[in-house]
C-alpha cells in the first residue's frame, strides 16, 4: 500500500465529521449554495470534498460505486482503510463517484420505491468548473431563484419528474461542494 | 477531556443518522426510517430531537433548548445540560444568539435566520397514525397520495363542532406532496414553518426523521369554505402585554383567577426588558 492510501482521513475524527456534515447538509438544504469542504484527502483522481463526503456519509452499511477514473487501485485501498464500505456495482451501490460521463447512465442507479423513496442512490458528481451561473434552480431550500453549473439540464429534469423518487447530487471541484436534490427544477 | 465521544453519540450511528437528514431534506416531508438508539433519557422527553441535535451540532455552535417554548423547563435544562457536558458546546437562551434550537411543541416568536436550525422533538411522526393504525397501510397511503382520510377527519370536526377543532399537531401538506405532522405545536405556529431556517424532525421511539429545507412550500390543511385560522387566546400577555404571541393560561387561585403569560420566554423577557408592560406588570408598578 502506498502512503496516501493510509493518509487523508480525519485528524479529529467526531469534531471534524461534524463540520463537514454541517457544510454537506447546509448545500443540500439550499440547491446552489457552494461551500469549502476538505477536511479529507484520498488518492488522485478523487477530489478532496468527494473524500470527505464519503468518509462523513460512508460506513460498511453503505456500498459505493466508483465511475470511470475513479476506480483505481489506490482509491479502492483507501476507502476500505479509512471507510471499511464495500465496493459494489452501480445498480446497487447508495453512493457513486465519477466524473458526469463516468457516470452514465442515470438509469442503472437506484431511484427508490414508492414506499421508500428514501432507498436511492447518492450520485458524487467530480466537476472541472463548479460555480454559481448556468442553469436555474427553483425548489425547496431556494428563497427566490438560484444558479449552478451543471454538466446538462435534461438530465435533471427527468430526475425531478420522479419525485418523489430520484437521484441526489453533490457536485464537487477540488475543496468545494454544491448540491441538487430531486426536488429541484431546473431550466 | 470529556469522558464521551464528541455529541455523546458513536460515530457510526451519527453517519447512520446524518444520512437520514440528508435524505428526509431531499424528499421534504417524507418520513425516513432510522435505527433509533437508546439515550440517556426515556421515550417522550426528547429522545428523537436530541438524536438529530448529536448528529447535527458543532463544536463551533450555540445551542438553545425549549420546551412548550420556555428555557426553564425540566425537559429544556436538562437536555441543555446533556450537550453541554456531552458536546462542551455553548448555550443560550436568547433565540437570536442560538445556532441551533431544539424545540418540544413551539416555534419561537422571533423569526429564525438563514444560519439557523430548528429541531423539533417529535411524539408521533405519522399524521395518519389516528385514522389507520397499521403501519403498512399508512406507508401505503403516502405512496399513494390518499389522504381522503384526513380530509374526512377534518370534515367530522366540521359536522360535530362546527368548525375544525384540532388545535395542535395540524396537518400540513408539504411540497404539494406529503401530508405532515407538524408535531404537536399549536396551530398558531403552523404557518410560521415556511422559514428561512432548516427545520429537522426527530422522533426517538418511532424512529423517523423528516426534514423542511428554508422556504419549502407548507400549507395547512383546510376547505375553502372553512379556511385554516391559526387563531390563539383573545388576551394580551400579562407581563409584556404582547398581542401576536402565543399564550398560555396560568390558573392562579382556586376562585377561577387566571392569567395568560407568553409561552416563548425569551420573547416575553426581551419585551419586558424593552419597557413593555402588562396587565400585572403595570398593577406592581403602580
Amino acid at each position: 500500500m502506498e502512503a496516501l492510501e493510509l493518509t487523508g482521513g480525519f485528524f479529529d475524527p467526531a469534531p471534524e465529521a461534524a463540520r463537514a456534515f454541517r457544510q454537506i447538509m447546509t448545500v443540500m438544504a439550499k440547491p446552489g449554495t457552494i461551500l469549502d469542504l476538505d477536511q479529507a484527502e484520498a488518492p488522485a483522481p478523487v477530489s478532496k470534498a468527494a473524500a470527505t463526503l464519503l468518509l462523513t456519509l460512508c460506513d460498511p452499511d453503505t456500498g459505493i460505486y466508483l465511475a470511470g477514473d475513479a476506480d483505481t487501485d489506490a482509491v479502492r485501498n483507501w476507502i476500505n482503510f479509512h471507510i471499511g464500505a464495500p465496493l459494489v456495482s452501480a445498480a446497487t451501490c447508495d453512493f457513486a463517484v465519477g466524473t458526469w460521463e463516468a457516470l452514465a447512465p442515470l438509469s442503472q442507479f437506484k431511484i427508490g420505491t414508492s414506499e421508500y423513496p428514501d432507498r436511492s442512490a447518492s450520485l458524487i458528481v467530480e466537476s472541472d468548473v463548479l460555480e454559481n451561473q448556468g442553469a436555474v434552480l427553483q425548489g425547496p431550500g431556494i428563497k427566490d431563484r438560484a444558479a449552478l453549473s451543471l454538466p446538462e439540464t435534461a438530465a435533471f429534469q427527468a430526475n425531478q419528474m420522479l419525485f418523489p423518487l430520484g437521484l441526489d447530487f453533490y457536485f464537487t471541484q477540488g475543496s468545494r461542494v454544491a448540491a441538487l436534490p430531486r426536488t429541484t427544477e431546473v431550466r | 477531556m470529556s469522558d464521551y465521544n464528541f455529541a455523546y453519540l458513536d460515530e457510526q450511528t451519527k453517519r447512520m443518522i446524518r444520512r437520514a437528514i440528508l435524505k428526509g431534506l431531499a424528499i421534504p416531508g417524507y418520513q425516513v426510517p432510522f435505527a433509533s438508539r437508546e439515550m440517556p433519557m426515556p421515550y417522550g422527553w426528547g429522545t428523537g430531537g436530541v438524536q438529530v441535535s448529536a448528529a447535527t451540532l458543532t463544536p463551533e455552535d450555540t445551542l438553545k433548548v425549549i420546551d412548550q417554548g420556555a428555557d426553564d423547563t425540566t425537559n429544556a435544562v436538562s437536555i441543555r445540560k446533556f450537550f453541554e457536558k456531552t458536546a462542551e458546546v455553548g448555550t443560550t437562551t436568547e433565540t437570536s444568539a442560538a445556532t441551533v434550537i431544539q424545540t418540544r411543541h413551539r416555534i419561537p416568536e422571533e423569526d429564525l435566520s438563514e444560519d439557523q436550525i430548528l429541531v423539533y422533538q417529535v411524539p408521533i411522526p405519522e399524521p395518519l397514525r389516528f385514522l389507520e393504525p397499521r403501519e403498512t397501510e399508512t406507508r401505503k397511503m403516502h405512496a399513494l397520495e390518499e389522504y381522503g382520510l384526513m380530509h374526512v377527519k377534518l370534515y367530522e370536526d366540521i359536522a360535530k363542532h362546527g368548525h375544525i377543532a384540532t388545535s395542535y399537531a395540524y396537518p400540513v401538506k408539504v411540497e404539494d406532496r406529503y401530508v405532515m405532522d407538524p408535531s404537536p405545536i399549536p396551530k398558531f405556529d403552523n404557518p410560521k414553518m415556511e422559514m428561512s431556517a432548516i427545520q429537522l424532525f426527530g422522533a426517538g421511539r418511532e424512529q423517523r426523521i423528516y426534514a423542511l429545507p428554508p422556504y419549502t412550500k407548507v400549507v395547512s390543511l383546510d376547505f375553502e369554505d372553512h379556511p385554516f385560522d391559526p387563531s390563539k387566546a383573545p388576551h394580551a400577555c400579562a407581563l409584556c402585554g404582547a398581542e401576536d404571541s402565543y399564550l398560555d393560561e396560568v390558573i392562579t387561585d382556586d376562585k377561577g383567577g387566571r392569567m395568560f403569560v407568553c409561552s416563548d420566554t425569551d420573547y416575553c423577557e426581551k419585551r419586558r426588558a424593552e419597557g413593555h408592560t402588562g396587565d400585572l406588570t403595570k398593577e406592581t408598578a403602580a
